[in-house]
């Protein structure tokens, strides 16, 4: 099993015409995914490579393809009304790669997602991976291994790292999951923690934080009231200037806390065993984890 | 984006935030024209650079404090001489400081007592948070830590707005009374319609002081914006001051790659903004010292990777170069390809390790090994990261 997606996600591309697009959804094709739905305003009627529908609205493909998960590669400005426009046909998963979405905008989609049973994952994401079943986003498919340990990170090719340490060791994988960079997101590391923890085919974790929030510790306090599952982290970001992202009154409402080795100790404080370098993030887990 | 005192004035008066008159001047000859829009009494003399600490500040040539108080307008076009093209150096510039390219003048204000004040996009909440003390003038973060009752509070539900009784929370809050009351509410509805209609992602006004008379102004002003929202705000872009930002990044920018000077002495390339802070920490991790930060992206092509190369040589203080790629959808042989050109092109001429994993790698690393440049691959990251550390350190 996995979590969110699987082989009967019915995957639907907002954006499928564009540059990005179009050679994701390919990608996503040859993998597997079940894409059943495109969606570019405008353009409705067309099919994309002979073979997908095309919709000028999202509410329209659904009702006629009965698509439950979206993925959006909109340009950054209309991103945020491409998320909502997908809260509002009522999608399961929204999964949104889009990086340089404005904060403000995000800010009002995460009230309306709140109110919604749509869970979003991104934006600024590589997207989200049940290896051999469904490929969600612009990760390299072949890196991954159907298995046991999931994975979650903020970062991209950071994720890749890990997934290739684990799939060279011969492990595999349940889900890969890239929550993103944003400051305001859909999925925090918490959230994923909890559906890996409930999912009874995940038996170990992997878990990429960087500096900046406090999400890596709201997940290490989860993690230690509720997670019997082995867990290994990696925190990006020790050497890293600091105030290079926010002004002095960013820091005080997280409450001083944000640095990598705030979270490394709250990591250790959980039981989570902490890689030492980006390069033994598997050794880190296989320390804990013998699958 | 970081905009300067008078500049954040400007967008004050335009909300109608109070804060005493100003004027600024980039140039001796408009001394007299600005000070002439100043009350007569007392004037406050500001070097406009973007780091805090200015009035504790000194310049190289020696003269001390980059704000300065005078009641004579001789006086304050004196100061003003002595600021504007000297360089000030504060606790936040580094020892190397900024050149004073434009001096602000300000009406002196009778202070009674000094409060802080910001609206900021909050993390945890993803909403607009307002945060009030009644210590200012000090850093927020050490009342944070010391005296956190002093503190006042208020998420912004962000489709709503800033509501009435927020505001008058803040007010009460900071200790206000009668008209004191109605002023803070008005400055507070200004300074968010001006952090929600123009993407900021700070507005920190410290201090806030009152005055025996009563009034309720904004000293300082500080403002930041979201860089991912300046498409669609004009007037905000056009106040990007590029002198106040290291050139090598401006640079960077334009050929859209992320790169941030650092103080080391191993330059990093790599793709992927989670993988560049990690490799950062793994050169720290076996002894050496990173020379920036840099993101060349996802989709990055052979003239990008030149230009990154460009960039990195610029600083004289790099003593070797580690290149660290995950070629995902991009292929490995492409990517080495890419390196070998640009290696060439810059003429390259320091130790360069490079690492290439992902879609054929082998055909990648085959193209580095039969180049005739001096180009060490690696397996992993840590074997990269302990290969380049040896050559800098020339072990």
């Amino acid at each position: 099993m996995s979590i969110l997606v699987n082989k009967d996600t019915r995957l639907l591309v907002q954006g499928i015409t564009g540059k990005a697009g179009s050679f994701h959804s390919n990608q996503c094709l040859e993998y597997g995914t079940n894409i059943v739905a495109g969606v570019t305003p405008g353009r409705g009627g067309e099919r994309f490579e002979e073979k997908v529908p095309v919709f000028d609205t999202v509410g329209e493909a659904v009702k006629q393809t009965g698509a439950n998960a979206s993925v959006i590669f909109v340009p950054p400005a209309f991103a945020a009304d491409s998320i909502l426009e997908a809260i509002d046909a009522g999608l399961d998963l929204v999964v949104c790669i889009t990086e340089g979405i404005p904060v403000k905008d995000m800010s009002e989609v995460k009230v309306k997602l709140d109110q919604s049973k749509t869970r979003l994952i991104g934006p600024n994401c590589p997207g989200i991976i049940t290896p051999g079943e469904c490929k969600i986003g612009i990760m390299p498919g072949y890196i991954h291994k159907p298995g046991k340990v999931g994975v979650i990170s903020r970062s991209g090719t950071l994720t890749y790292e890990a997934v290739w340490q684990l799939t060279s060791l011969g492990y595999g994988q349940s889900t890969c999951i890239g929550i993103g960079g944003d400051p305001v997101s859909g999925t925090s590391h918490i959230d994923a923690v909890k559906l890996f923890n409930e999912d009874p085919d995940t038996e170990a974790l992997i878990l990429i934080g960087e500096i900046g929030g406090a999400a890596e510790e709201e997940a290490a306090g989860y993690i230690r009231k509720h997670v019997r599952k082995p867990v290994a982290a990696f925190i990006a970001g020790a050497t890293a200037p600091p105030g290079r992202r926010m002004g002095h009154a960013g820091a005080i409402v997280s409450g001083g806390s944000g640095t990598a080795e705030a979270k490394i100790q709250a990591m250790k404080e959980a039981g989570v065993e902490v890689a030492e370098t980006p390069s033994h993030m598997a050794e880190a887990l296989l320390r804990v984890y013998k699958g | 984006m970081n905009i300067h005192e008078y500049q954040a004035k400007e967008l004050f008066a335009k909300y109608g935030v109070p804060a005493p008159a100003g004027a600024y001047a980039s140039d001796e000859a408009e001394f007299a024209s600005a000070l002439q829009r100043l009350p007569e009494g007392l004037i406050v003399v500001k070097s406009q650079i973007h780091a805090g600490g200015r009035g504790k500040g000194s310049f190289t040539d020696g003269f001390k404090g980059g704000v300065k108080l005078t009641e004579s307008r001789e006086e304050a076009a004196d100061y003003a001489r002595k600021m504007l093209g000297n360089t000030l150096v504060t606790h936040q510039t580094g020892p190397e400081g900024r050149k004073v390219r434009t001096v602000y003048f300000s009406e002196g204000s009778d202070i009674e007592k000094e409060y802080y004040l910001a609206i900021v996009m909050d993390r945890a909440t993803s909403r607009p948070v307002v945060i009030a003390s009644t210590e200012g003038g000090v850093e927020i973060e050490k009342v944070a830590e010391e005296t956190p009752e002093k503190i006042t509070r208020a998420v912004i539900d962000p489709t709503l707005g800033l509501r009435p009784y927020q505001a008058r929370n803040i007010a009460f809050g900071l200790g206000f009374r009668g008209e004191q009351v109605k002023r803070t509410i008005k400055l507070l509805d200004g300074l968010y319609r001006l952090f929600w209609e123009k993407d900021a992602s700070l507005v920190e006004v410290n201090p806030l002081i009152t005055t025996p008379d009563g009034d309720v102004l904004a000293l300082d002003a500080k403002v930041g914006f979201d860089d991912n929202a300046l498409f669609r705000l004009p007037d905000i872009a056009a106040f990007r001051d590029l002198n106040e930002e290291d050139p090598k990044e401006v640079e960077a920018s334009k050929a859209n790659l992320n790169y941030i000077a650092l103080d080391g002495n191993i330059a990093c390339m790599v793709n992927g903004a989670g993988l560049a802070m990690a490799t950062m920490d793994i050169i720290k991790h076996y002894g050496g010292s990173p020379a920036n930060f840099l993101d060349v992206g996802g989709g990055a092509n052979a003239e990008q990777v030149t230009q990154a190369f460009k960039i990195i040589l610029q600083d004289e203080n790099v003593k070797g170069i580690l290149v660290n790629i995950f070629g995902g959808i991009m292929k490995c042989d492409v990517i080495a390809t890419g390196i070998l050109e640009a290696a060439k092109a810059v003429h390259l001429d320091r130790p360069l390790v490079v690492r290439l994993e992902g879609t054929n790698v082998e055909d990648g690393k085959k193209l580095l090994d039969e180049s005739d440049l001096k180009i060490v691959s690696a397996d992993t990251l840590a074997d990269a990261a302990k290969k380049i550390v040896n050559l800098v350190s020339g072990r």
